[in-house]
């Protein structure tokens, strides 16, 4: 099968975003600067639809997130549908809301993994970060909960200017709970974290050393914990393959059934998106407008339509390109052979330390 | 707590997936994989056969043992592999060696 002149993929993974409300409040967060209601929120029915249909069409994960997921009542259920539709799932939790008992409820429901964000391996910064005092010794005790469930236990670490010096402590402080897999990933500007870039933005030089650290940090720590990075893209001289192509092997649910390519996807004005109200999973993967928009390259112009690398990273990013150029179909402007390349590294340059501006619920 | 990478694989050794970790054949992609936390792995032929035997009960030198009946291979060569393989899991935590 074939759309836009490609091979049409099977998905691997789909992010559910159970629901937009959320007890944090961190700077950063991916939800949209919009959120979605809680009385517009899929029911338990539908995600258990939606389950199958995924699974029909190819999904092997799921990643149950939100907002904060475990703020909806039912995520024993959704989980349970999720293992019944034979989904791998993995709950993206900030801790906040989750007890003991819950846990162990959902570890029973057949979870398979549980992701626990930790702000800062200083407990006072990652309140400060997250907005919510005390969060951060709530999430330590959740996170060894979770361990000792017998649950694999991923620790993601959000890096920016307020804590990126401490990449070794925040390993150290995975290790300490008990994760086998931890997420140094620095910040990638949409959304909030676009809202407060100046107050995030690292120096050029506290990200090179941060990606020197967690090369150390590898090393030191082989077959004791797997580190993965998500890279710090302002820097870069190549984009990111942006969620490995645009409709290529993802797809995002929003808490209202919108079905989106990647989570930002909503800022580029003009795309249709469908709803899993009214159309089946695979009819949208396969045929809704936002997804054929930027499939494939046919809708590349230069400098990717003629780039050696236009298969390997896409174009970089869809979203990035719009909010930085004003054009969808434009080079992500971080590829150094973008025409406004240099505008990125001036962005880059604009820090300047502030109060956060809050996501709010 | 120890440097450097984890256990050694033995003859002793009895692995087994960790929760977290399955193998699973996949209709619509029409493949075995292996899941786990935030990663997919296609599995091939070889591999499948050597992580069903991955029970937790079943010492390495036993797998070995019955994959070379099964399959009417010299046992030192599915020794080599199923090692080499056991151990490349387990460094990625996904192998648990008992």
């Amino acid at each position: 099968m074939t759309t836009n002149g490609v091979a049409l993929s099977a998905p691997l993974g789909m992010l559910a975003e159970l629901t937009h409300r959320c007890p944090l409040g961190c700077p950063y967060c991916s939800n949209p600067l919009a959120l979605d209601k809680r009385a517009d929120e899929l029911d338990t029915a539908t995600w258990a639809r939606v389950f199958c249909e995924a699974a029909t069409l190819g999904v092997l994960q799921v990643h149950l997130s939100g907002g904060e997921p475990a703020a909806r009542r039912d995520l024993p259920e959704i989980v349970k549908a999720a293992r019944e539709a034979g989904l791998y799932s993995n709950l993206i939790t900030s801790a906040v809301g989750l007890t003991p008992q819950s846990l162990a409820t959902l570890s029973d429901a057949g979870l398979d993994h549980v992701q626990i964000s930790i702000q800062d391996s200083e407990g006072e910064s990652a309140d400060h970060i997250a907005g919510y005092k005390g969060a951060s010794a709530r999430k330590r005790k959740l996170a060894k909960e979770v361990v000792n469930l017998g649950l694999p236990l991923t620790v993601n670490m959000v890096v920016h200017r307020a804590n990126i010096d401490r990449v070794e402590p925040m390993v150290d402080l995975a290790l300490s709970l008990g994760a086998t897999r931890v997420e140094i990933a620095h910040v990638q500007y949409y959304g909030w974290a676009l809202k407060n870039r100046a107050t995030l933005m690292p120096t050029r030089e506290q990200v090179e050393e941060a990606v020197r650290q967690v090369e150390l940090l590898r090393a030191k720590h082989q077959g004791r914990i797997v580190i993965d990075a998500v890279a710090p893209d302002y820097y870069a001289r190549f984009p990111k393959p942006c969620m490995g192509g645009w409709g290529r092997r993802s797809l995002n649910v929003t808490p209202a059934g919108r079905v989106l390519p990647c989570h930002a996807a909503e800022v580029i004005p003009g795309l249709e998106f469908w709803n899993v109200r009214e159309h089946s999973l695979g009819d949208i993967w396969r045929s809704s407008p936002a997804f054929l928009e930027f499939r494939g390259t046919d809708w590349m112009q230069e400098p990717c339509k003629s780039c050696a690398r236009r298969d390997q990273d896409f174009g970089g990013c869809r979203c990035q390109a719009f909010l930085l150029t004003g054009d969808a179909r434009a080079a992500d402007p971080v590829c150094h052979l973008s025409p406004h390349h240099a505008a990125v590294a001036e962005l880059a340059a604009d820090r300047k330390d502030a109060a956060y501006a809050y996501r709010t619920s | 707590m120890m440097d450097g990478p984890a256990m050694q694989v033995s003859d002793v050794s009895r692995p087994r997936l960790p929760r977290g970790v399955r193998l699973a054949h996949n209709e619509a992609q029409g493949c075995w994989v292996l899941l786990a936390p935030e990663r997919v792995f296609k599995a091939d032929a070889v591999t499948v056969e050597i992580l069903k035997r991955c029970t937790g009960e079943t010492t390495l030198a036993a797998i070995v043992d019955d994959l070379a009946a099964t399959f009417a291979a010299p046992r030192e060569r599915i020794h080599a592999d199923v090692v080499q393989l056991l151990s490349g899991l387990a460094e990625k935590k996904l192998l648990d060696l008992g």
